[in-house]
């Protein structure tokens, strides 16, 4: 499979502060890909540098062969419209009722009469099983709600890759095991390629099939790969004692 | 009855008896009055515990017991622990674990210069962002005027309508206000002078070229100005900007750009409606209350007020709505992303456009005087 997705030699800082270091993996097409570590580690940071919201301090992000962080407005726009993200909090605009919130995209990037918007609209919210919720607020749902109807805008215009933000976070244990359910859904009907940052074992087992893990110590990755086969066959305690919850410590340091 | 006896009935060993309520809602007795039984009498061996008598214990109990345990560790006297509640040993296990070795995050005093250097630095990234703000809602007109910015005119007049009818009741309150209170300033005057026909004179100039602008300018501040960066700094909070960013949408064009257009073209309104309210208590308060004659007081507005008043007025009012609109989505979109960057924002945001209004009113005040308007 090709990558869709190569990250080569990646530092992140904030000014003098380096968050992480020498990060190497490609994510390819169909992966469900989750990106994980401690709290604090710089997961969400490094999201941020794959989704163009943060320039990287060294290396390279390159999306089909072209370095996002090289190219010029035009082109970066272009191709963050092939991505879409799901943020924590759901991050819909307040303003605008949920329809509009997943119209909004198609109204700058598709070629549909408002009809026919109107339409994938709600066609998108019923995929995450919001029917009928299209003239609500986000401030009239539930924070469970807001996320999915998050990910309704996020595969607006179904996107080739779509990110996600700490899925599970603030979310009870079936809504969570629900939105897992979906990530599943959209790689398998939309052929969407899947890049989750997350500390949620469940989740990280459920849907993952590869993977980097980082520490916040090392300031870099210590493992890739599926997380199954991190569980059952990694040396680094670091590692292992993150997959078990703490309850098998790995070999001394 | 005593929540704590001493008993020394079996030879160098010491026993309390502790009873009654020991919890942390009544009052305790102090470790100390054990640790300075071990300091008086240096022939203790043995400590008992006797618990029979206690009806209730919480953290007060363990917090008591921790402090004696540690220092009869220090001086080698051996606790007797049987007949303890069930469960407290857990809980002394814990308290006694000593405090992890963290340091807390130092905070050096950086050296005075440094400190200069630092602000100089700031200063200058500060007015550099500033001027990147203006630079991009520069960029976002231009697109907006050929056409191709992607605007949403039911988000625009519906930005118009907070900012303009809405704010009409305080414009018209605070406009009356300063028409009266210019009127009675006056009169005071111009009373001993007999010319208290000239009140109008005084109240219409006034109004229509500086205090008009000037009142609604800072009632906006307070009212549009904040709102702006409250408004922006929760969207940012919420990633709602960020979720523009990646759909390719620009932040300013969208959220910005309708904001500031709005507010320029509502100042000048509110404006000129702030200055008619103006006259009108001037002229309520000199005819009801100065006994001037209604028809004299209107012709002399009419004489004394030229077009050109209203020209500065209106040029300080499109200023004064560019620089609220401006300071309030600058604070906005930059806010840290907290609650307390929210509130930090809204209060510099309405700080930062009552200064500059002021000092823009100065500057241009001096620019008519030079150009004789």
């Amino acid at each position: 499979m090709p990558a869709v997705i190569e990250v080569r030699n990646l530092g992140l800082s904030y000014d003098d502060y380096v968050v992480m270091r020498g990060l190497n993996f490609s994510v390819r097409k169909g992966d469900i890909f989750i990106v994980m570590g401690g709290s604090g580690c710089g997961k969400s940071t490094l999201l941020k540098s794959l989704i163009g919201l943060k320039e990287p301090a060294k290396g390279e992000v390159l999306y089909g062969g072209r370095d996002f962080w090289k190219q010029d407005e035009a082109e970066q726009q272009k191709i963050m419209r092939s991505f879409g993200v799901l943020y924590q909090g759901g991050a819909l605009w307040s303003s605008l009722t949920l329809g509009e919130n997943v119209a909004l995209p198609l109204e700058l990037y598709s070629k549909l009469n408002p009809e026919q918007i109107r339409e994938v609209a709600r066609l998108k919210l019923a995929l995450v099983g919001l029917a009928g919720y299209a003239d609500f607020y986000p401030s009239e749902l539930s924070g469970g709600m807001r996320k999915r109807a998050g990910l309704a805008r996020a595969i607006a215009l179904d996107p080739e890759i779509i990110f996600f933000d700490e899925p599970s976070a603030g979310l009870d244990p079936p809504s969570a095991r629900m939105l897992d359910d979906l990530i599943i859904q959209l790689r398998d009907t939309l052929g969407a390629t899947i890049v989750v940052v997350t500390h949620e074992l469940a989740s990280i087992f459920a849907v993952g099939n590869n993977s980097v893990f980082l520490d916040s110590e090392a300031k870099t990755m210590v493992a890739a790969g599926n997380p199954r086969d991190l569980l059952n066959n990694s040396k680094d305690p670091r590692v292992i004692e993150f997959l078990t919850r703490g309850e098998r410590q790995g070999v001394a340091r | 009855m005593e929540k704590l006896t001493l008993d020394y009935s079996v030879p160098q060993t010491l026993r309390l008896k502790l009873s009654g309520d020991w919890r942390i809602s009544s009052v305790l007795p102090e470790p100390g009055k054990v640790t300075f039984q071990f300091t008086i009498r240096n022939d203790i061996r043995k400590l008992g515990i006797d618990v029979s008598g206690m009806t209730g214990w919480d953290s007060g109990l363990v917090s008591f017991l921790s402090e004696v345990f540690r220092e009869c560790r220090r001086r080698k006297i051996e606790v007797v622990r049987e007949g303890l509640p069930a469960g407290i040993e857990q809980l002394l296990a814990l308290a006694d674990k000593p405090d992890e070795k963290v340091k807390p995050p130092e905070v050096t005093r950086e050296p005075f210069f440094s400190r200069v250097g630092e602000k100089a630095v700031r200063i200058g990234r500060s007015s550099r962002s500033l001027a990147n703000f203006l630079g991009e809602i520069a960029y976002a007109f231009g697109r907006f005027s050929r056409g191709k910015a992607y605007f949403r005119w039911g988000d625009f007049i519906g930005i118009l309508r907070k900012c303009g009818v809405d704010a009409l009741g305080l414009v018209s309150l605070i406009s009356v206000l300063v028409g009266v209170i210019l009127a009675f300033v006056g009169a005071i005057q111009l009373e001993l002078f007999g010319a208290q026909i000239f009140i109008a004179d005084i109240v219409g100039i006034a109004m229509v070229r500086v205090m008009g602008a000037v009142m609604t300018g800072v009632l906006m501040s307070g009212r549009t100005g904040a709102s702006f960066a409250a408004e922006l700094g929760i969207m940012q909070t919420n990633e709602e900007i960020d979720a523009f960013r990646t759909l390719g949408v620009n932040p300013v064009e969208f959220l910005v750009m309708p904001r500031v257009l709005a507010l320029v073209v509502m100042m000048p309104l509110l404006t000129l409606y702030a200055d008619f309210m103006g006259i009108l208590g001037g002229f309520v308060i000199s005819t009801g209350v100065l006994g001037i004659n209604p028809v004299e007081y209107i012709n002399h507005t009419q004489n004394a007020v030229r077009l050109s008043n209203l020209w500065v007025g209106l040029v300080h009012s499109v200023v004064f709505g560019a620089i609220i609109a401006v300071a309030g989505c600058l604070r906005g979109i930059k806010c840290e992303r907290s609650a307390a960057g929210v509130g930090e924002a809204t209060t510099s945001a309405v700080v930062s456009a009552i200064t500059s209004i002021v000092i823009a009113t100065a500057i241009i005040t001096f620019i008519c005087q030079v150009i004789k308007v």
